[in-house]
């Protein structure tokens, strides 16, 4: 072996291989399912504590953080053993929520007591109780870490949050039940999606961080009722030119032009789809179908469904590796 | 006299209105009459001392959380009283300058009371009262519905059993009014959805066998015999609005078929087991806030002043008319934890809502059923439509 092959050989065993990973949590089966991003095969499935919904990864992907909703408490796994390590004050029954740039704090959407709770991912300590709107659920934060977002589903609001004090700076007004929020990666931008209202609001965010309405995207899908054209999850590729929305019962992905901010396609995918996320390259977009028990990969830039996994119980949410 | 603004002082005044909400002060008042009534068939049943203001509680509480962001408060005053004290409760809610009031009566007090409340200009929402004709001849421009007509439960019913092609239906009716009305909603949707009633039979209220010194034992052997020799069903229909046999059906039957209706698989707003579209959070708030287990006229309050903050907070007024107007338009719509939004019907103030189907334990299915369309929503397949409805107070 030459030495060069050597190097890179033992550099990838001390990282541990280093393939993809993907991690969905599994709601009702209480469970996590682990598959590879390049054989999209299960590599394993592990305990994530009761209710496993909202997931997400350290920025270096080697953490996993899991909103163990019915166990009132944020459960933190290694992402190459699976072992907890340990557990995160998160106030009670966490849904969702993101995470800092740096890997500290979490901002996590509490969704029985009107709160945003703040905690510290190093010392293990809640920094602070942010009261926001009724049954508070979708969370972002701007590329510039200025600003959290939380979307309250019975309120119908996008809460502004500022970083540095934990104030609500902005309140806007959007349709009925908003699930999830999600900046563009310039942070001009902000896409909120209303799963009862049908709509996806698109929010122009000027330089200090002030948010104005520019419009709401709506859907249709000929043969489907429009009454389940629901939008859920949203991604955003890097460069802004295409806004994926999960349509819940549409079972159906729609795909956006970050120019026109028209629909320009939608994807078949598994039954209830409702959050997503990219591989590290953006090559795909990988969707959770709640009531399917799968996940569906689509090739993001033929914009084709390309591959369906079984995973557990009632998929809810997925995390995938930056590697 | 008017302070004079300085232009400045004006111009900003000027911003505010246009692009903020204005501070607002919302006040709403609950009326429950609470009418005698015999001990109910099943303990389950028995009427809660907070029944329906535990809903106006919850209510406040989200509205007011709303509010806090626009500068929108929220109270709501709850009175209850017996039938012959219901008119004087309503003036004195009108006296104190309430001018949204949710009203928990039978239809016989509901008419009066919306009247009254019409002459002071104030919108009454119906979170009670199942009848047909309210929501037909017998409407009024102030009077909203929130709770479901006959119409729309039995509807609700008639299409799980065609979904399930059980299409031969025996209706068993009790014979009060109210039983009869509920018999007339099953009888056209029966028309409605072409199921046939193969026969009928009324079950005399005579005041006996009700729960307690063993009135079951009578039950196990009066009603095998009364349900002796039918036609031949595939479901047993159960129109018993005053609750004293229908639950006593489902085991004593001669034929063993499933009931519906008023026992067995039971149209409902809402029950403490529902869970689907983030309604757990729901049952949450309101076990937390009430410890117990909400009840259908909980919900109904609670969605009535959910209704009400809803437009405020889009409309941004309290003006009674502004608000009626802006609830019945196309701008109007509200998630009730039933996994669509809810909507007015502009002909006569009902609101669209999907029914559960609930047998005591779990929802068992959710009407309207797949494959029931309509041309404006599915949710118009239940209920009233704009031509079989002959209001015309809303023109």
């Amino acid at each position: 072996m030459k030495h060069l092959a050597l190097t890179t050989a033992l550099l990838m065993s001390a990282t541990g291989a280093m393939a993809g990973k993907a991690f969905v949590s599994n709601e009702r089966g209480n469970t996590i399912t682990v598959v590879d991003t390049e054989s999209w095969e299960v590599l394993t499935e592990f305990d994530g504590g009761n209710r496993p919904r909202g997931i997400t990864l350290s920025p270096d992907g080697s953490l996993l953080y899991v909103c163990a909703s019915d166990d009132d408490t944020v459960r933190v796994f290694d992402t190459e053993t699976y072992e907890e390590l340990y557990t995160l004050p998160s106030g009670p029954d966490p849904e969702l929520f993101v995470i800092h740039p740096s890997g500290s704090p979490l901002y996590i959407a509490n969704e029985d007591d009107n709160l945003v709770t703040v905690t510290d991912t190093e010392s293990h300590s809640i920094l602070a109780e942010v009261p926001v709107g009724v049954e508070p659920e979708g969370m972002a934060i701007s590329p510039d870490s200025q600003w959290v977002v939380n979307t309250s589903e019975t309120t119908n609001m996008a809460h502004f949050i500022s970083t540095e004090d934990y104030q609500i700076k902005h309140n806007i007004l959007v349709d009925q039940r908003p699930r999830y929020a999600q900046y563009t990666s310039d942070g001009s931008r902000l896409f909120v999606s209303s799963e009862i209202g049908g709509t996806v609001s698109v929010i122009d965010v000027a330089e200090d961080g002030t948010p104005t309405l520019r419009q709401k995207i709506e859907f249709e899908v000929p043969g489907v009722l429009p009454e389940w054209l629901q939008p859920v999850g949203v991604k955003i590729t890097e460069d802004a030119s295409r806004i994926f929305v999960a349509l819940g019962p549409a079972n159906r992905v729609a795909v956006i032009d970050g120019a026109s901010l028209e629909v320009v396609d939608y994807i078949m995918v598994g039954q209830r789809v409702w959050q997503m996320d990219f591989t590290h390259d953006q090559k795909y977009l990988v969707t959770t179908n709640g009531n399917s028990n799968d996940i569906t990969v689509i090739d993001v830039e033929k914009e084709e469904a390309i591959k369906s996994v079984q995973v557990g119980q009632q998929p809810w949410g997925v995390a995938i590796t930056p590697y | 006299m008017p302070i004079p603004m300085k232009p400045l002082m004006a111009a900003a005044a000027l911003l505010m209105s246009s692009a903020m909400a204005q501070a607002l002060d919302v006040r709403a008042g609950v009326l429950r009459v609470d009418y005698d009534a015999l001990l109910p068939i099943s303990r389950y049943d028995v009427r809660p001392d907070d029944l329906a203001f535990a809903g106006a509680a919850l209510a406040d509480e989200d509205n007011a959380t709303t509010g806090s962001f626009l500068g929108h408060t929220y109270e709501t005053v709850t009175r209850a009283a017996p039938p012959e004290e219901a008119a004087a409760a309503m003036e004195a809610l009108l006296a104190d300058g309430i001018r949204f009031i949710a009203v928990d009566a039978k239809a016989s007090e509901l008419t009066d009371l919306a009247d009254k409340a019409a002459e002071a200009g104030a919108l009454v929402l119906n979170t009670r009262a199942p009848d047909v004709g309210l929501r037909s001849d017998q409407c009024r421009a102030n009077l909203l519905h929130i709770a479901p007509s006959d119409a729309m439960k039995a509807e609700a019913v008639a299409q799980f059993a065609v979904w399930k092609q059980w299409k031969r239906w025996l209706l068993i009716t009790g014979s009060n009014p109210e039983d009869r009305a509920l018999a007339d909603a099953y009888r056209r949707a029966a028309t409605k959805f072409g199921a046939t009633i193969v026969e009928e039979r009324e079950f005399e209220d005579t005041g006996g066998s009700r729960r307690t010194d063993s009135g079951h034992v009578m039950v196990q052997r009066q009603l095998p015999t009364f349900m002796q020799g039918t036609e031949s069903h595939d479901v047993v229909i159960a129109a018993d609005a005053t609750d004293y046999f229908a639950a006593y059906l489902p085991y004593h039957l001669w034929t063993p078929r499933p009931v519906m209706g008023s026992a067995g698989l039971r149209p409902v707003t809402i029950h403490a087991a529902h869970e689907a579209w983030g309604a757990t959070q729901f049952q949450n708030r309101f076990e937390a806030l009430t410890r117990r287990h909400v009840q259908e006229e909980d919900y109904n309050t609670w969605l009535a002043l959910r209704v009400l903050g809803e437009a405020v907070t889009r409309a941004n007024t309290t003006d009674p008319a502004e608000l009626e107007a802006f609830i019945l338009s196309d701008a109007f719509e509200l998630a009730a934890f039933k996994g669509q939004k809810v909507t007015f019907r502009p002909w006569n103030g009902q609101l669209r809502q999907p029914v559960l189907l609930h047998d005591g334990r779990i929802t068992v299915s959710v009407s309207p059923q797949e494959g029931f369309l309509h041309q404006t929503s599915p949710l118009d397949t239940l209920g009233l439509d704009e031509p079989e409805s002959d209001c015309t107070a809303f023109q």
